[in-house]
Parts: C-alpha cells; structure tokens; sequence
C-alpha cells in the first residue's frame, strides 16, 4: 500500500523489540468479541489511476460553474481566485501544518494570521479580529451568544433580511429559546426591527446586504440598539461588498461576522468557508476562537503566539468562550494571500466590478417581460419576481445550460408569498453575453 | 529591522540581530511594511458608476489595505512558508492530532471543477454527482463504524460534538425528559468535550481516572443519575488506552436511559479493526481532518461527521441525501423534533472529497493495516523509550500514542515544556504536552502509521539522548531551546497582558494619498 511504509519483515522486526508474539497481541484491551469481529463490505486498496477515474466519474455528472452562465449567490459566491493563491496553499509548508502550538516553529502560520486577522479589521472597520470561525453561518451563531455574555441579557432578533440558514443555525444553537424573535421574511427590504428593540435585548443581528440583495441602514440601526443598551451584530455574506460599501465598523456595529469565501476561496458546493469575525477592543475577552498576537522572543525579536487562550477550550473546559478548536486556518491562509494580491486598489477595483456588472443584470432583467425587480438598492445580488414559480424556471433554465439563481422557496418553502421570487447575483465574471443568454432564455420561459 | 529610503523595513539579509534570520531562512516583514495602497497583483478593468444602486451607503472611510503584486505575494508567502513545521519537512508525533501523510492526490481531486466549482443552491438536478460522493462516504463511514445514520454536515470535530448532543438533547425533549442536565465527561477528555456540554446548556460532572489511566464502569454507575443525559467518552482515550470496560459502561449508561457519546478523535487506532458500533455508542464524531488524512492547513479546516446510533438516527440534521424516484434528493427542510441546521449548506464539501479519496486509496485492507500500523509505531516508540522515560500507565498496552511523565524528569532543571523545547533543535516537531490533565507533565507521542521505522529510530535515538543529557545535569541545552529554530521562546504572558492583535500604522507612515 502506497501510504505505509512498513514492510513485512520490519513489522516483524518492530513486534519482537515490543515484545510482542503478533499484532493483535496490541489490541489486548479490547473486548475478544468486538475485535476483528466482521468482514467489512468495501472494496481493497486502489491504485491512484483507478481511484482518479472513480472520482472524476463522479464529478462530471455535476455541472460546474464554469459550464455556462451563472447567476447563483445567496450566501456563495462564484469569483475569479489568482493561481498564485491556489499554488501558494498547497505549499507543503501551509498546507501540512497543524495549529500554531509551538511558535518557535510555526512563525508563517501566526504571522500570516497576524496580517490576516488586520485586514479583517480594516475591511470591517473594527478595532480587532479573530484568527477565523468555521464559517458565516456559525459565526452568526457565535456571536448571538457572545452578545449575550457581553450584556447578560437574553433577548435576540433576527432581522427578516437574515440568511435564513443563518437563522436557521442560530435557531439550534438557541433550540426553543423564547428569547430569540425571527422576523419573518422581508423580500420588499422592508425592516421593522427597531421595534423590537427593548430593555432587555442583547443585540439585534441585521445582514447587509441582505438575503434579498437589499441594503440596510446600519448607522440607524445602531442608535436605536445603542439607545435601549443593547448591540448591533453586523452579517456580510459577500464580503467583497465591504470594497464598496461603508465599513459596518464606522457606522456603530458591536460585531461583525462575514462570511469570507468569496475571497480566495472556491464555490466548493458550500465548504470549506471561512467564518470572519470582528469586534470592539473591549469586547475582546468574550470573542469566541484563536487569536494571535504579537510578542518578542528571548532575543528581543518581533514574533508572533496565540493568545488570550484563557478564553479556549483547552485551557477553560466548560467555562470556555466556545468549543471551537479547529476553525478555517487554510481558507483564512488563501483570503489573505488573495486580500494581499489585491491590496486597497484591487479591491475596491473588485468591487466596482461587481457592482457595474450587477448593475448591467439589473437593467436588463427590467426590461424582461413578466419579470420585476424588487430592488431599490444592491451590491451584486438582486431579487426578481417572476409570474409563476421560481423553483420550476430555474430547473427549466439549468436544463438550457443557464444556472439562473437560488429560488427563494428553496430555503423558505414554508412561506408560499416567496414561491415566485428569484434571487441572482453578478460578479466580475458575469459577462453581456451572459446576461443576454439569461434574459433571452427568461423571456421565452415567461411568455 | 533596518529601513529603506521609503521608510519601510527591507527584507532579505537586514535581519536583526542573534538567532534572527539566516540566508535561507530570512526574517519577513509584514505585508503592510512591504505593500502599499497603490500596488495590486490582480489586473482588472477599471470602470466608473456613474448611477450607481447603493442608496447613500457608500464607502466614505478609507480601507488602508497593502497590496503587493505577483511576485512580491510569492515572495512573502514562500518566505512566511518556510518558517514553519510540516509533516511534509517531517515527524509531528503530536499526541491527539493524528498528523498522518497528506496525498496529493486527494488535493487534485477536491479541485476538479465539477467538486470545486459548483454552487451549494444550484438545481439538485445539476450536482448528482456530488450528492452520489456524499453518498459514499456516508456508507464507509457507517460501514466502518456499524451504525444507521451519519449526519456529514460537522465543520470540524467540535462541531460535531455540538450536532451530537443537541441530538441527544433532542431525542431526550422529544421523550419529555428535560430534566436531564447532566453530563458526564472523564477528566482525561479533551476540553472541547467539556465545552461543548456547556454550550448546550449542560452541567458538567467529572468522572476520576483509575490508577490505571481508565474509567472505572463503578464510577460512572455512581455518579448516573435520573438527571444525567448522557456521558462524553473518548476511545480510545486521551492517554491512548483503549477502555477495556467500554461496553459494561455503555450498558450502564443505557441502563439510566442516558446517551453514550463517543469523542472519535482517536478513531485512527481503530478503524477497521472494531467497529464503534459494537462497542454500544450513540453517537461518535470522526475527525476527517485526522484520521482521513485531509491537510490540517495550519489549524483547518476540517471536518466532523457524526455517525448515529437508530435511537438518535431520527434526530439528525439537515441536509442528508436519499434515493428519489428522479435521482438523489438533497433534504434541506424537515418538520417536527429533529435538530434543525447546524450549518449553512451542506457541510465541507471539499473534505468529503479528499477523504473518500483516501478511503478508496486504502481500501478496507489498507485502513485496517493503517490502524495497526499506527498501533504498532506508538508501542515501538514506547518499547524503545520506557526505560529512559517514565510510564504512567504501565499495565495496558497502548494504542495509537505513547504517553509519558516527567517522573524521570525529577531532580533535574528541566520541564516538560524545555524537554519538548529542546527536540526542536534536533528537527522534530514537539509531542503534544500537559495533555492528558491526569498525568503530571504530560507527553503524549503520536506518530501515526506514516513513520517509517528508519524516521521512528532516528526519532527514538534522540528522545534516549535527550533523557540522558537531561539527567546528567545539562539543563542548560533545554532551559534555553530552541536554539535554532527560526524563533527562540517567545514571551507569551506579555502577549497576553499587552495584547497586540493587528498592524498599527506608525505615525511617521503616512498613507499613500487619495
């Protein structure tokens, strides 16, 4: 077997320094009738070019993005990533690390999450970042809870612009909690959070762009939680939007989670992602997961350790932040390395990009017959109705070769007023040839 | 650090002084010290908004990011590489990590266009195959496991943990037994365990080790109660002993109507070799991310799957897959008690590829000589050692890692942490240390069945060298390593009390103009 290197007759070798009369003599403490005790239905051991033909079978009946044109977002997001970042990953240097543990001997991990952890601050506009969460998804639900410890107060709402697989997570991280008010959906942009607000809310939790591509007012939203004493929690699901938009940071959010994927990382049929998280400087010593901070060594020389572990759980157990161990170190690796290519210019470049092209999706899918744009505002994703529903369209349009967007009712089929929405985001690979297709496609889907 | 006319720190051959930097191994500045504003490595088209739809809501403040263009990003991320341990550069005999070989042909497949580039809310119609992959691996691994059900969707092994309890809290709610507040976690458990009880809401009671490094099955009958939901157990456990008594204390806990989870993190030792199933666990995450081989990446990501006994398989998460009369369907939604999301999509896509690739390479053959092979090396590695190092747990033979204590230590100047340290200097990642809590001055060496007898000699001869030079009185090698790593002990309590968490700006560095 090509992964093991023993031979037979080390194996034997090895046994007789251990004493041992065979290799089962090594499994004693195992009860007789759980050892061995079963033929196991799968196949032996493979070579690599059988292996590689069973895998690629697999993945061309999958339609790859790349196969035509492709409007799908709602939380994932289909962007361009340099082949320096993939090549740089792979390196076996980053690639077959584990966690910093020993910063004598992992200083490009921490110096890495170092810059890492900076510019998620600068994009968020917040003081300090985390060193990455699993995703945007848990980092939603990470922070309800640590809003929570920050305030000691219990109540949380969840505006109707909330990625519901966000809310979904949050809700069984907080199963049947009386204190956590969903908002129904607001596909209009609709927000009537701040009345929810009150004396004894922990925080409000509003993403922006929102599920439906609308943008919210974060500035107001802050006054009004501010005013009751509780926090605004800031959701981005596209992050590339943060090159365009006001910071969250500069207009009072308390913490703000990402989702990071769409820098760096691939569409990867939703994983791994990477969970960004930011916060206040206060508020450090409740943020949930690894931190890397800066020291000196015993030369006096600049190097970087995690940090503020006292707030881990390998060091606090059940009085532990979290019980996050692992979290996205190679996804966060390929975000900084692509942020890095961009710098400020490319980014913001990136952005616009998107914008234009969202901008081009949006005017067209207006002069679409039968079809209506929801959207006042939008950075790269928007929300259509269309006059029947849109989970058949869109099944209809994948069989043309078009991947048309996420039909709202996929992830809210227990709300019949989204059956005829669709949402479709553009990015700086969307092309006028694609949109064309779309709409020449839309059009002779609805009349 | 000395600086350039620009004001920026230089890099290569301007490294400070003592054991910073070399020729090869130069000191790196920051990005934010090396790039600037202006500078990007990304050609885009530059377009003007002229109307734009962003309501008023547009950037006003400045993003200070450091751009850097392609070769200047190959350069800082290749020379940042190169300062760190891998088990590519070699042995990271980390206890409890399992840092096994990475194949490269698991990183190929992951990113064939039809796993990477594909969309997790695209038409089902248009992702059968990953579904058919999904599919896959959820039957090796309840194959290898012996058990209904496995919920994929885990980000990590923590996270399963956290899936598998709020399934065993919700099995309980569905039964009316809320008043279950109790769990029982050993204190040779990870912390995570622990964690993870609390999150959900529970009160966590220590169950003491034996003597002999296991749990006492009259222990746990002691301390179950009506009010216990369930017991957290590692097999084998952290001190790499497989629980001999593993199956009396699942019947014990299933007598109090109470769940066994089982922390999987050790499954490496065992795969293929006993089936979990047998063993009478409930539920049991696998880390896919250890025992499957797919790349730690410097600390994730991972993967958690849990697999699930048929009382907790109702239970489950969304999403799973299941055969429907057009194909595979992915099930996004389900009413009534189940536990509802875990997580945004469908899971970590990228792993499930990578391990299934690793499983097919293996085979039921392979896996099986992989868990022996791991086996074996841990008890040459012990074999080899036991008589310069002290065992705490004579008696049993262990599993997968080699556990010592710092008794041989005794009398000396030297630390479990300055022992570690000193391995440094002769090239070997240290082994995990102070963990397991319930033995003093832990050392826990897992080599896993990727070490070579050649590598597991070299490794043995210097652990023997260090121990003597350690008793002979030469404290001086070890209070003062590592020497000659890219790094000398770094002052982690000044980190910590004056913590410093991102680049600041020096005054006298202005930003490039607008």
């Amino acid at each position: 077997m090509r992964y093991l290197p023993h031979s037979a007759h080390e194996r034997a070798e090895m046994l007789g320094v251990i004493g041992a009369a065979d290799i089962e003599a090594l499994f004693s403490a195992v009860p007789k009738s759980a050892l061995k005790s079963f033929r196991l239905d799968l196949p032996d051991h493979s070579p690599e070019f059988m292996v590689e033909a069973h895998m690629r079978a697999l993945a061309n009946k999958n339609q790859a993005g790349g196969d035509g044109p492709f409007f799908v977002g709602a939380g994932a997001y289909r962007h361009h990533v340099p082949a320096t970042v993939d090549h740089l990953i792979q390196r076996s240097e980053w690639l077959t690390a584990y966690t910093p543990y020993q910063p004598e001997i992992s200083q490009g991990t921490l110096q890495m999450l170092f810059e890492f952890q900076t510019q998620v601050a600068k994009i968020t506009g917040m003081d300090v970042a985390n060193a990455s969460l699993y995703d945007g998804s848990t980092g939603t639900a990470e922070a309800v809870l640590m809003a929570r410890r920050l305030t000691r107060r219990s109540k949380i709402v969840l505006s109707g612009g909330l990625h519901p697989h966000y809310r979904d997570v949050v809700k069984a991280y907080l199963k049947d909690d009386a204190d956590l008010v969903c908002l129904s959906p607001s596909p209009e942009g609709q927000g009537d959070i701040l009345e929810h607000i009150d004396g004894n809310t922990a925080a409000i939790v509003i993403q922006t762009p929102d599920f439906y591509g609308h943008l919210r007012d974060l500035k107001g939203a802050a006054e009004a939680a501010h005013a009751q004493g509780a926090l605004l929690i800031v959701v981005v699901t596209e992050v590339v939007s943060l090159g365009l938009l006001e910071a969250p940071g500069a207009l009072g959010a308390d913490i703000v989670v990402a989702e990071g994927q769409s820098i760096g990382n691939a569409l990867n049929f939703g994983g791994p992602y990477l969970g960004l998280m930011a916060t206040r400087k206060e508020f450090i010593r409740q943020m949930p997961g690894r931190v890397c901070g800066e020291t000196v060594d015993a030369d006096g020389n600049r190097g970087f350790v995690l940090t503020l572990s006292t707030r881990e759980q390998h060091i606090r157990r059940e009085k532990a932040t979290s019980n996050i161990c692992t979290n996205s170190g190679l996804c966060a690796l390929a975000f900084s390395i692509h942020m890095g290519l961009l710098g400020e210019a490319g980014f913001v470049r990136l952005a616009r990009l998107n914008h234009a092209n969202a901008i081009r999706l949006a005017d067209a899918l207006d002069g679409v017959p039968g079809v209506t744009l929801l959207n006042q505002t939008f950075f790269n994703e928007m929300t259509i109705r269309v006059t029947q529903p849109a989970a058949g369209l869109v099944e209809r349009l994948a069989r043309r070769g078009i991947l048309a967007g996420v039909p709202a009712s996929r992830l809210l089929p227990e709300d019949p007023e989204v059956n005829n929405l669709l949402i479709l985001a553009a990015t700086e690979l969307t092309t006028e040839a694609d949109i064309a297709a779309l709409c020449t496609a839309l059009t002779e889907e609805l009349a | 650090m000395s600086m350039n006319n620009q004001g920026r720190p230089t890099g290569i051959g301007t490294a400070g002084t003592g054991a910073s930097g070399s020729a090869l191994l130069p000191d790196e500045p920051l990005l934010f010290e090396i790039g600037d504003t202006e500078h990007s490595g990304v050609d885009l088209p530059e377009v003007t908004l002229t109307n734009d739809r962003l309501g008023g809501f547009g950037r006003n403040t400045r993003l200070d990011l450091a751009g850097l263009t392609e070769p200047e990003a190959m350069r800082h991320y290749v020379r940042l590489s190169r300062l760190n341990h891998s088990i590519d550069s070699g042995m990271y005999p980390l206890g409890s990590c399992t840092m096994k070989h990475n194949p490269r042909l698991n990183e190929k497949m992951a990113r064939l266009p039809g796993f990477a580039d594909i969309h997790p809310l695209q038409p089902v119609s248009t992702v059968q195959g990953a579904l058919e992959l999904m599919n896959q691996l959820s039957y090796w691994l309840m194959t290898l496991t012996n058990t209904a059900a496995v919920a994929l969707s885990p980000k990590a092994g923590a996270h399963g943990e956290l899936l598998g309890m709020m399934a065993i809290k919700a099995a309980q709610e569905a039964k009316g037994e809320t008043h279950r507040r109790i769990v029982l976690v050993p204190e040779s458990a990870h912390g995570t365990n622990p964690a993870t009880a609390a999150f959900l809401g529970y009160s966590v009671k220590p169950i003491p080790a034996r003597d002999d490094g296991t749990v006492d099955v009259q222990a746990v009958k002691d301390a179950l109660s009506p009010d216990v939901a369930a017991i957290m157990l590692t097999n084998p456990n952290t001190c790499g002993l497989f629980e001999p008594q593993v199956i009396e204390i699942a019947q014990a806990v299933h007598d109090a109507g109470a769940f066994f989870y089982c922390d999987g993190a050790n499954f490496n030792a065992i795969m293929g070799v006993v089936w979990p199933g047998d063993l009478g666990i409930d539920a049991m995450h696998i880390n896919l991310h250890k025992t499957f081989s797919t790349p730690h990446g410097g600390g994730g990501p991972g993967a958690g799957p849990v697999v699930l006994s048929e009382a907790l398989a109702p239970f489950a998460p969304v999403p799973f897959v299941r055969k429907g009369q057009d194909g595979l369907e992915l099930v996004e939604h389900v009413e009534g008690e189940a536990l509802g999301r875990v997580t945004a999509f469908h899971g970590q896509m990228g792993m499930y590829v990578r391990a299934l690739t690793y499983m097919l390479s293996h085979g039921a053959d392979g896996l099986a000589q992989a868990a022996e092979d791991a086996v074996l090396n841990a008890n040459y590695v012990k074999a080899r050692l036991e008589h310069a190092f002290s065992v705490p747990f004579p008696d049993y033979p262990t599993m997968h890692e080699a556990l010592f204590d710092d008794s041989f230590l005794k009398g000396t100047d030297v630390s479990t942490l300055d022992f570690a340290k000193a391995l440094i200097d002769e090239g070997f990642h240290p082994m995990t240390m102070y963990f397991p809590l319930v033995v003093h001055g832990a050392m826990l060496i897992e080599p896993t069945e990727s070490e070579s007898k050649q590598t597991l000699d070299r490794f043995c001869d210097v652990m023997a060298e260090l121990a003597t030079d350690a008793k002979s009185g030469n404290s001086a090698r070890f209070t003062s390593a590592p020497m000659k790593a890219p790094r000398r002990r770094l002052d982690e309590t000044r980190a910590a009390r004056q913590p410093i968490l991102k680049w600041e700006r020096p005054a006298d560095v202005p930003q490039a103009a607008e």
